[in-house]
């Protein structure tokens, strides 16, 4: 079946219901969902940038160009990805060894590498690339995972994530290894092999507690309790408590958040942006703000359900789950039920790494949906 | 649209793991939710005064300590806004300051950028230090304009001192705190200091306060204070015995002019000074108000005290004739000697010659019980009760120990001592008919308390014959003040010192008042160890009398009083405008 893709929908669909944005394979509730978010995202940025323009040109550059990497990406047959998935996850893994030998230390961390016009964070590769991986391995699976496949699967996703927290890159490390052990869950690891990996996983706490770096215990013992040390470990937590509690239902108002612009609120447009929203506009801001997030989590729920063949409805189920882990995990972490991991709040805040990478894979997942007519038969 | 069936792709049906993804992230979802109501709702009061306690904090506001006038309200010690610099050196640190802008810093600021890597490479845990206090606050606005982290400016008062070194010894000086540490800064430092106000402000993450939101207690100021000094006064005095210690190449000298009737100091100077406005370098002997706190045995200036009580008791009149032949006298074991045979003199001469036999003949006729109590109601070995720090009271041995010796050199002026303000108020007693008021050195709103020492009739017999001294014939020829008639009485002393006292090291001292005739000034002038050759008090302290006090009588507009100016006077009002 090598038709264009336009064509063939040309063909099939009458042309008075074709829209400009269905025929470029954009998804417009997702579309709509994603553009409620970065509206809110300008609108908190300009506040806890403290009211600077440049900030949201900046943001509106980055957003630009994410937002037309997702639409070429949607231009893509799925079955490409497919085509190219172990190559990318090869390359990834390259990028990633390459990082750990030669690559730019920044912050504490070696993260980047610098390619002379750009510089380059291979994690953020491997995000989408090791889903892929493990969508392709496990598709063409008709029956319940054996267990030599299912520990191959298991050293797939563990190459990319020790290779990222080596670096060290928790919060990567958890996107990329719960985006993996998505796929693998979906594509039927039975129930006994899941009981297994848990008990094996909680006797080995220890031992992993052993190979953390020190900061990183620090960041747990100071989730178990914040306020062991409120001037030092402690603090990001108590202020960010400290920012959304005095919020209240209906908030202090945009940019009458006292936390944040008197600078106590670390992080305040980065990681930590979810509290200067929650100071401002209150619990009725944050449900409006959740609202949103479970929208386009339902919308992308609905494109997984929908996919046709294995390979899509894999990939399409591990990006929704990576969307929700970011959203998760930095909620959990700024509001306190979750110990401090470096992940941003996808969408809102400010920084153009994870962003691309968000949008890229939102472009897959518009792919599968609008490719999907095209495929009677798989 | 078409719709499309979804349809198992799996042989085996894993759509429940779908479902179950799906219940997970919806529980996550409401786990959040929960814990936002949880925050935002039950817990918001709690977080809501943590975030206020974090951020409004309570900060001093400096009140502004009271001015000091002389009498007349000329500035002597005013409070001008100034600010500090401090630095955060954790702050700073962490900044990385890079080498041109600490140098920038360290230039504006005057230190070296040795003293500024200490200032900021101080103790670890340290989240305050000076870097400079007191500089204007056109400095401090260029030192916060560099921008530089963790370098901040905080208001403050400094003193200053528009007379500096002229009234410093009365003045005195305040610490960088704004205490005050010397002289009426510290007699008078409860009643000059104001008390602190508080406000409510705003701080930033990096403690900066951002706003101020109420004032809670707002400051109140210090009171002023009017000395009694004149300023114009004081500076004459100061200027002239300045030059007179230089002159004599004296180590120190003192003075002090008094309002005759209020006992208020019009003027109270020392050599050497200082300057209170940058004290760097002052010595301690420097600050001191030896006018006050330093004594010394008083010479022949005591001498008019004994003839009054002679005077007093009815025992002389001042023709009363004392023979001093042959200029020498023995008084038990020991011998009282005059500079020259002065052969038969009577009372005022016995004063004008300032004979030491004529004086002691007189004593040793006096009651010891008598003549104790005199001197000791003259304020000899009591205190001023100016309330000045340091204050001295001088040494009067009791009478019950006295040998005859003791009363004859008690009655010139050794073995009793006193600073130079006791011996001018001694002679407010001469000056003021015989009624003694207490000194002040703040200006008096009420009348002083009065001691009665003699009758009036006794201080103006003394004071005529003291006018005697201010002749060709006497020894204080020097103390003369065209136009007015001067009365007073030279001392030149011996200074004591181990075993003995020295026949090389003189105290040159005068007191003295004017005009005679009704005295409104009195004056003491004392200097220590003239050493450039003249050491007689009429030499010496006798001019700088003489100026100081021509000049205040002038400034003062008060009338002369010598017959023979009168009439020049007149005929100069009676001339054509």
């Amino acid at each position: 079946m090598n038709i264009d893709p336009v064509l063939a929908q040309l063909r099939i669909t009458p042309p008075q219901h074709v829209s400009p944005l269905q025929k470029f394979h954009i998804d417009v509730p997702l579309l709509a969902g994603l553009g409620g978010l970065c509206t809110l995202a300008f609108i908190i940025l300009y506040s806890s940038g403290g009211q600077d323009i440049n900030v949201l040109l900046r943001q509106s550059a980055r957003l630009g160009l994410a937002m037309a990497i997702m639409i070429a990406i949607a231009q893509i047959h799925p079955r490409h990805f497919k085509f190219y998935s172990p190559v990318l996850y090869l390359l990834g893994a390259l990028l990633l060894t390459a990082v750990l030998v030669m690559g730019k230390i920044s912050m504490g961390a070696q993260r980047w590498l610098d390619l002379g016009i750009i510089r380059f964070q291979p994690s953020e590769l491997t995000k989408l690339s090791t889903p892929m991986m493990i969508a392709w391995y496990l598709s063409g699976n008709t029956s319940p995972l054996r267990l030599k496949q299912l520990v191959l699967a298991g050293v797939l996703v563990l190459i990319p994530t020790a290779l990222i927290a080596k670096q060290p890159d928790l919060g990567t490390a958890v996107l990329v290894a719960s985006a993996g052990s998505a796929v693998v869950f979906l594509a039927g690891i039975p129930w006994r092999y899941i009981l297994a990996l848990a008990i094996l996983g909680g006797s080995l706490l220890p031992v992993g507690w052993h190979f953390m770096h020190g900061y990183q215990r620090d960041r747990v013992l100071t989730f178990l309790n914040p306020e062991g040390d409120p001037l030092g470990r402690g603090y990001h937590i108590i202020q960010s408590k400290i920012a959304i509690g005095s919020g209240g239902i209906y908030g202090k108002g945009w940019l009458h958040g006292t936390q944040a612009h008197l600078e106590f609120l670390p992080e305040r447009s980065t990681d930590f942006i979810f509290a200067v929203f929650a100071e401002e506009f209150g619990l009725v801001g944050c449900l409006g703000l959740l609202g949103l997030y479970l929208f386009v989590l339902g919308r992308c729920f609905y494109i997984v359900v929908q996919a046709q063949d294995n390979y899509s409805r894999l990939l399409a189920g591990a990006l929704t789950v990576t969307f929700f882990v970011y959203v998760f995990v930095n909620i959990g972490m700024v509001i306190g039920i979750l110990p401090v991991v470096g992940v941003p709040l996808p969408l809102i805040s400010y920084g153009g790494t994870s962003m691309v990478t968000l949008l890229a894979g939102f472009g897959m997942l518009m792919s599968v949906q609008t490719h999907r007519k095209l495929l009677p038969n798989g | 649209m078409l719709i499309i069936q979804p349809r198992p792709v799996n042989e085996a049906d894993y759509s429940g793991r779908w479902y179950f993804l799906l219940i997970v992230m919806l529980v996550a979802m409401t786990g959040l939710i929960g814990r936002a109501v949880y925050l935002q709702v039950l817990d918001r009061q709690f977080l809501k005064r943590q975030g206020d306690l974090r951020h409004v904090g309570i900060l001093p506001v400096p009140a502004h300590r009271g001015r000091i006038f002389d009498r007349n309200g000329e500035l002597l010690a005013i409070s001008t806004p100034v600010k500090s610099i401090w630095v955060n050196p954790k702050e700073f640190r962490e900044a990385q300051i890079p080498a041109d802008k600490r140098k920038a810093l360290a230039d504006l600021l005057g230190l070296s950028s040795g003293a500024l890597e200490k200032h900021v490479g101080s103790d670890e845990h340290r989240s305050f230090a000076y870097l400079k206090r007191r500089i204007s606050p056109e400095l401090a606005d260029q030192v916060i304009a560099l921008g530089i982290a963790g370098v901040y400016s905080e208001r403050e008062y400094r003193r200053y001192y528009p007379t500096g070194e002229v009234a410093a010894h009365l003045v005195g000086f305040t610490n960088i705190d704004d205490k005050g540490q010397e002289a009426m800064e510290l007699a008078y430092d409860d009643w000059l200091k104001g008390v602190e106000g508080a406000k409510r402000i705003i701080r930033d993450g990096k403690r900066r306060v951002i706003e101020d939101l109420e004032s809670i207690r707002p400051p109140v100021p210090g009171k002023d204070l009017a000395l009694s000094i004149d300023q114009r006064l004081q500076y004459l005095a100061y200027r002239e015995l300045k030059k007179a210690v230089l002159q004599h190449q004296a180590r120190s000298g003192s003075l002090a002019l008094l309002d005759t009737q209020t006992g208020e100091v019009l003027a109270i100077v020392n050599q050497p000074s200082y300057n209170p406005n940058s004290r760097t370098q002052v010595k301690g002997s420097a600050s001191r108000n030896r006018a006050i706190t330093d004594i010394y045995e008083p010479g022949s200036t005591m001498k008019p005290f004994v003839v009054a009580l002679g005077l007093e008791l009815g025992l002389y009149r001042p023709d009363t004739v004392i023979d001093t032949a042959p200029g020498t006298m023995r008084v038990g074991h020991n011998i009282v000697k005059d500079i020259h045979n002065y052969g038969v003199l009577d009372v005022a001469h016995v004063l004008q010659k300032s004979s030491n036999v004529g004086v002691t003949k007189i004593a040793l006729n006096l009651p010891s019980k008598k003549f104790w109590a005199f001197y000791n109601n003259l304020g000899f070995g009591q205190p001023l009760e100016t309330g000045f720090p340091g204050e001295a009271n001088g040494r009067l041995a009791d009478y019950q120990g006295w040998s005859p010796f003791e009363q004859a050199t008690l009655s010139f002026g050794y073995g009793v001592s006193a600073s130079t303000l006791q011996l001018a108020r001694a002679y407010l007693s001469l000056a003021n008919d015989g009624v003694m008021p207490m000194v002040s050195l703040v200006k008096r709103n009420n009348s002083p308390e009065l001691h009665r020492i003699m009758s009036a009739q006794t201080a103006g017999g003394v004071r005529a014959m003291l006018e005697q001294v201010v002749t060709r014939e006497g020894t204080a020829l020097k103390a003369a003040i065209p136009g007015f008639r001067v009365a007073g009485k030279t001392g030149t002393v011996k200074k004591s010192g181990v075993g003995g006292y020295s026949s090389s090291r003189y105290l040159s001292v005068f007191a003295g008042m004017a005009p005679a005739s009704k005295p409104r000034l009195v004056m003491v002038v004392m200097i220590d160890e003239p050493s450039a050759g003249e050491y007689y008090g009429g030499a010496v302290a006798a001019p700088v009398f003489s100026r100081v006090m021509e000049g205040a009588l002038r400034l003062l507009n008060i009338a002369p009083d010598q017959g023979d100016i009168m009439p020049i006077l007149a005929a100069q009002q009676d001339e054509p405008a």
